[in-house]
């Protein structure tokens, strides 16, 4: 495997894998995906927690079971051995995720609405890339994707809302991401997908992981509601 | 052994139940929760004989009340709430023996602000994702989808069986930790440590910061003079339990067990383990202080508790 880590402690019961390399790798969240999954399996009487990101993996680990040095070998040792071919070319169609996009779901359109960007054009850009899930987390199921297309980056709002209602499909600099559950947050706000994401009771829990490819599919009003889609108008 | 319900009469602010946490599944987003006092939380367990990792509650400041449906042995650690069985005081880092009709009292905090009540053999409560510890933010946990304790709420254990003996013990005063006393925390230096400037890590050594009142279950953020923080720029990465942030006000926030899982403010390092129950417990205007810490040797001190306990 090509890419270069380095790995260290963060805490006691924590370590670091830190993923560098010099040119923008499409696959790196493939690998950190993998990696994830490869670890839980084979290091699992060790590790109680595994955390990956956008260019790291944290590792939470069982100091009193095994030793820092031990445990950086076998990491090493199980990354080295993900192949990453095999990752590209196993790679299926993108999940497609049903948006939305209208002012009573997405206030946010009037921002882009004020550089010259209409609600048609917003849409096109939006929905046009296969993006990439990069990291999950801030809350259950929030994954944030890649590549927002430059002419739809925005900075984060400089105050946040209090209540984003669920399903909001948000944009804050080359990230775009659905709110799985009404949460504060300070994305902008341009639709709504009606699809659950985050379901306790089923299996898997959420539709995506790290590397997992995403399509939007823009959806007319009747068909949002036909999906279960609701207008909140909860925006505060 | 029969069934048999602790009444919850009154919740007060917030009674929780909790275990070790909820682990495995960081990768979705979902928060490690359990006890912020860990070690009160396992001595409560440990006075009864129970395994570590049985769900007790936590009940944070005040005025909670709890009824008991079968005789039974208790315990309770951590904070001083100034409990009583049927108004007479009971002693704090005890187990005893409640029957039933007997009431369990709580009230105003006298040292510290979260104590945890063990029962023998555990509550029964159906774990989640391999756990019961109650995060409402993550609809997990509890008795249903992480909500607080509310009143009305019965949690079910084992009785003691009639003839059944159980010895009643007292931790030594030894291990009892006064949590009114200002707070100095050891540090492992780490994460973005290397890119800070050398004036802002003397700084955050030679600071006497101030429990502020924005504390919850998430992190305690602390209040000091302001200082200029450097713009550093990074990816979002996974937050470990005890991380300190600095934001770009320069105030410390520590993350504890229902963080988020991953964030993009630079962190100097994290907060030893062993030191993190002295600071769930600290009050806000409480004096907090950092020392740099040695990673071996918090290592080993971790290693020698997690064997204790039986974790």
């Amino acid at each position: 495997m090509e890419q270069q880590i380095t790995i260290s402690p963060v805490s006691e019961c924590a370590l670091l894998i830190r993923f560098s390399n010099s040119e923008p790798n499409c696959s790196l969240p493939s690998i950190i995906g993998a990696a994830t999954e490869q670890l839980y399996n084979q290091l699992n009487h060790y590790i109680m927690n595994i955390t990956p990101s956008v260019d790291s993996i944290l590792v939470d680990y069982l100091p009193h079971r095994i030793g820092f040095k031990t445990l950086t070998s076998r990491i090493e040792q199980c990354i080295i051995s993900i192949d990453e071919n095999s990752l590209t070319s196993s790679q299926t169609h993108p999940l497609e995720l049903p948006v939305y996009y209208h002012l009573d779901v997405g206030p946010d359109i009037k921002q882009y609405e004020n550089k010259g960007i209409t609600l048609a054009q917003l849409i096109e850009i939006h929905s046009q890339p296969i993006y990439t899930v990069v990291a999950i987390g801030f809350a259950p199921g929030f994954a944030f994707m890649k590549d927002v297309d430059t002419q739809l980056q925005l900075p984060r709002l400089s105050t946040p809302r209090l209540n984003v209602p669920k399903g909001s499909v948000a944009i804050a600099e080359n990230y775009t991401a659905i709110y799985p559950n009404a949460s504060p947050g300070g994305w902008n706000i341009i639709g709504n997908c009606p699809i659950e994401l985050y379901q306790t009771d089923k299996e898997p829990m959420i539709p995506f992981k790290i590397g997992s490819k995403i399509k939007f599919t823009p959806i007319d009003r009747d068909t949002f509601f036909s999906l279960g889609g609701t207008i909140e108008g909860e925006f505060s | 052994m029969n069934n048999a319900v602790l009444q919850i009469i009154k919740p007060g602010p917030l009674s929780l139940i909790q275990d070790l946490g909820r682990f495995g599944v960081a990768q979705f987003g979902i928060t490690q929760g359990g006890p912020l006092d860990e070690y009160a939380y396992s001595w409560a367990n440990f006075l009864l004989g129970n395994q570590a990792n049985l769900p007790c509650i936590e009940i944070t400041l005040r005025q909670a009340e709890f009824k008991v449906g079968a005789k039974n042995a208790f315990a309770i650690c951590g904070a001083d709430l100034r409990a009583t069985l049927d108004d007479e005081p009971i002693n704090n880092w005890s187990s005893f023996v409640a029957n039933k009709g007997q009431t369990i009292k709580f009230s105003l905090p006298k040292n510290g602000l979260r104590c945890y009540l063990a029962v023998f053999g555990g509550f029964k409560i159906e774990p989640q994702l391999g756990s019961c510890a109650s995060v409402e933010r993550d609809s997990l946990g509890g008795l249903t989808d992480g909500t607080p304790l509310q009143e009305g709420d019965c949690l079910q254990y084992h009785s003691l069986l009639a003839n059944q003996y159980f010895e009643p013990k007292q931790l030594s005063f030894r291990f009892q930790p006064d949590y009114n006393l200002p707070v100095t925390l050891r540090v492992v230096e780490s994460y973005q440590r290397a890119l800070l400037p050398n004036h802002l890590v003397n700084w955050f050594y030679q600071t006497e910061f101030e429990v502020s009142t924005n504390i919850n279950r998430m992190g305690y953020r602390l209040h000091g003079p302001s200082i200029e923080m450097p713009t550093i720029t990074m990816e979002s990465e996974g937050i470990a339990l005890g991380s300190i942030q600095l934001p770009p006000d320069g105030q410390p926030i520590i993350l504890l067990n229902d963080r988020q899982t991953i964030g993009g403010y630079p962190k100097i390092g994290c907060v030893s383990r062993v030191d993190l129950p002295r600071l769930a417990q600290a009050k806000p205007g409480q004096k907090v202080c950092f020392v740099k810490g040695q990673l071996d040797e918090l290592q080993s001190d971790w290693a020698m508790w997690a064997n204790y306990f039986g974790y």
